[in-house]
C-alpha cells in the first residue's frame, strides 16, 4: 500500500502548532489517574483463566484425584513434574506415592491441566513463588494438595483473589 | 579589600550550595515529572514522595566501581567531566538573582560578579566552553560511540551558538548594553521582552535547547543510537559529574531565559519598593527561583513530548530556518532603533 504524504499548510510546516498540541497532550497526562500498581501494598488481581502455580486437587471423598497416569509428567515441556506411582486397595488401584513439581522449572503453560484425564491438576492464580533457594521451589505432594484445597477445583467456580 | 571579599565569598558559597542542591533535585524532578507525564508515579519509596531519592542516588554514585577502560588517554579522560561541570557552575557568577539588600548602610547586590558590563558576552563564552568536556570525553575514551556522540555535539553546539547570539542581540540592542542587570531593569520599567521580541525568544529557546543537549536535540547522547554518547565509558562519580553538569546547564539556561525574556525577578504589577529592603530582596529571589523552576519544568516537559530530530533535520533547522529568521529579525530591530534616533 502506498500512503500519500499529506501536503502541509505553511503554518503546519512551522512546526510550532504541533509542538503546542503535543505539550498540551502531555500536560493533561500530568493529572490523569496513574496506572502503576504499588506492588507490596496493592496487589494485581489476575483475570479468570490466569495460569499460575499448578497444584493437585482433592476429590469429594477427600482423596487426591490423581491416578498416577503420568500423562502430565510426559507432556510437561520442561519436565518439571516427577511422579512415583504406588498401588492402593482402593478400586482406582493406582495413586501417586510421591508427586513433585519444580516451580523453578515450570513455565506455567497449563499443558498438565489440559492433559489430565481426572482433572486432578489445576493451575491456580498464585504467582508469588519466588525464593532465595532453588531447592525450596520443589513442592512435594503434601504441599501441592494443601495448596489445591484452598482453591475451588471446578471450572467456572473460581473466584478471583481478593485485592489487598 | 576585606569588605569586598567577605560578601563575595558568602555569595559564592550560598549560590553554589543552592545550585548543587537544585541540580540534585532537578534529577528527581525529571524522574517524577517524566513518570507523571507517562501515567506512572516515579520514585516514591525513599522518604515522603521520594524526596530523599537524590541523596540515595548520590550515595550510590559514591560506592559504584569507577571503571577506566583500557587504552583511554588518561589526562583528558579524567579532565573531561570537570570540563563540563565547571563551566556550567561558573556561568552563575554573572547572573543577578534579586534586588539589592542594604545592611548597616551598605547595599549589597545579589550578584556574584557585581556590575559586570559584559555579562552576556561572558555567558556566551563560558557556556560554549562546556563543549570541550564533551569533545575531550569523546576523543579520549577510545570508543566509537563516544567519538560519534562528541562529533555530533561539536557540530550542533557550534552551529547553534550562532542562533543563540542572534536571539540575544535584539535584546542587547534594545537595552543598549550587555549588562544583565540593566536588561532586568529595562523590563522592570516596561514590559517583559518576550512580548516585543517574541521571534527572538523563539530562536533563543530553540538554540538553548540545542546548547544544553536536551531533547529534541539530544543527538550527542542519543541512547537508541549511541548507547550513551560521549559518556558511554564513564562510570561512578565521573559519570555523576557529567550528569550534574548537564542539569546545571539546564538550570543556567532557564535562568538566562528568565533574565532575558521574562523580566528576571521583576513582577510587572508589583513594585518591590513597597516592602522593606530585606523583605523585597527575599521576595525577589523567590520570584526569580520560581520563574527558573518553571522553565526547568518546561525543559523536562518538552523532553517527554517531542521526539528526537534526525541529524540532517537539526542542521537544516539551524542553517536554513533559524539563521535567516534571526538575521532578518536583527535587521528589523536594528532599523527600528536606528530610525527612532
Ligand atoms: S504448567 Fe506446564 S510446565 Fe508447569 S508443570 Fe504443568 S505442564 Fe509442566
Ligand atoms: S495427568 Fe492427572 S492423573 Fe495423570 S498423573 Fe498427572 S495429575 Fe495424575
Amino acid at each position: 500500500m502506498i500512503v500519500k504524504r499529506p501536503v502541509l499548510k505553511w503554518w503546519e510546516r512551522l512546526y510550532l502548532p504541533v509542538v503546542e498540541d503535543g505539550l498540551l497532550t502531555t500536560f493533561r497526562h500530568l493529572f490523569k489517574k496513574k496506572v502503576t500498581v504499588q506492588y507490596p501494598e496493592e496487589r494485581w488481581v489476575p483475570p479468570e483463566g490466569f495460569r499460575g502455580a499448578p497444584v493437585l486437587l482433592t476429590g469429594l471423598d477427600g482423596r487426591e484425584k490423581c491416578t498416577s497416569c503420568k500423562l502430565c509428567m510426559f507432556i510437561c515441556p520442561p519436565q518439571a513434574i516427577r511422579i512415583v506411582a504406588g498401588e492402593t486397595e482402593h478400586p482406582i488401584e493406582k495413586y501417586p506415592q510421591e508427586f513433585y513439581i519444580d516451580y523453578g522449572l515450570c513455565i506455567f503453560c497449563g499443558y498438565c491441566q489440559e492433559v489430565c484425564p481426572c482433572e486432578a491438576i489445576w493451575l491456580k492464580h498464585e504467582f508469588e513463588l519466588a525464593d532465595f533457594d532453588r531447592t525450596n521451589l520443589i513442592f512435594g505432594k503434601d504441599k501441592l494438595l494443601q495448596m489445591g484445597r484452598q482453591e475451588p477445583y471446578l471450572k467456572g467456580k473460581e473466584k478471583p483473589l481478593k485485592k489487598g | 579589600m576585606v569588605n569586598i571579599l567577605i560578601p563575595a565569598i558568602i555569595k559564592i558559597v550560598v549560590v553554589l550550595g543552592v545550585l548543587l542542591t537544585a541540580v540534585a533535585y532537578t534529577t528527581l524532578a525529571e524522574r517524577k515529572i517524566s513518570a507523571y507525564l507517562q501515567d506512572r508515579y516515579g520514585p516514591n519509596r525513599v522518604g515522603p514522595f521520594g524526596l530523599f531519592q537524590p541523596v540515595a542516588d548520590g550515595i550510590k554514585f559514591f560506592f559504584k566501581e569507577d571503571i577506566t577502560p583500557k587504552r583511554v588517554f588518561r589526562v583528558t579522560y579524567y579532565l573531561a567531566p570537570m570540563c563540563t561541570l565547571i563551566p556550567a557552575l561558573i556561568t552563575f557568577a554573572v547572573i543577578p538573582f534579586g534586588e539589592s539588600v542594604s545592611l548597616n548602610g551598605t547595599s549589597y547586590r545579589l550578584w556574584i560578579a557585581e556590575n559586570m558590563d559584559l555579562g552576556l558576552v561572558y555567558l556566551l563564552a563560558v557556556s560554549s566552553l562546556g563543549v570541550y568536556g564533551i569533545i575531550l570525553a569523546g576523543l579520549s575514551s577510545n570508543n566509537k560511540y563516544s567519538l560519534l556522540g562528541s562529533l555530533r555535539s561539536v557540530n550542533q553546539v557550534v552551529s547553534y551558538e550562532i542562533a543563540l547570539g542572534l536571539g540575544i542581540l535584539p535584546i542587547a540592542i534594545s537595552c543598549g548594553g550587555f549588562n544583565l542587570d540593566e536588561i532586568v531593569r529595562a523590563q522592570e520599567k516596561g514590559i517583559w521582552f518576550v512580548v516585543p521580541h517574541f521571534v527572538a525568544f523563539l530562536i533563543f529557546l530553540v538554540a538553548i535547547f540545542a546548547e544544553t543537549n536536551r531533547l529534541p536535540f539530544d543527538l550527542p547522547e542519543g541512547e537508541s543510537e549511541l548507547v550513551g554518547g560521549y559518556h558511554t565509558e564513564y562510570s561512578g562519580l565521573r559519570f555523576a559529574m557529567f550528569f550534574m553538569g548537564e542539569y546545571a546547564n539546564m538550570i543556567t539556561a532557564s535562568a538566562l531565559i528568565v533574565i532575558l525574556f521574562f523580566g528576571g525577578w521583576s513582577l510587572t504589577f508589583i513594585k518591590y519598593e513597597i516592602f522593606g529592603s530585606i523583605l523585597a530582596a527575599i521576595l525577589s529571589v523567590l520570584v526569580f527561583c520560581a520563574k527558573v523552576a518553571f522553565f526547568v519544568f518546561f525543559f523536562i516537559w518538552v523532553r517527554w513530548t517531542l521526539p528526537r530530530f534526525r541529524y540532517d533535520q537539526v542542521m537544516n533547522l539551524m542553517w536554513a530556518r533559524l539563521l535567516p529568521a534571526g538575521f532578518l529579525y536583527l535587521l528589523i530591530v536594528g532599523l527600528f532603533y536606528f530610525l527612532l534616533e
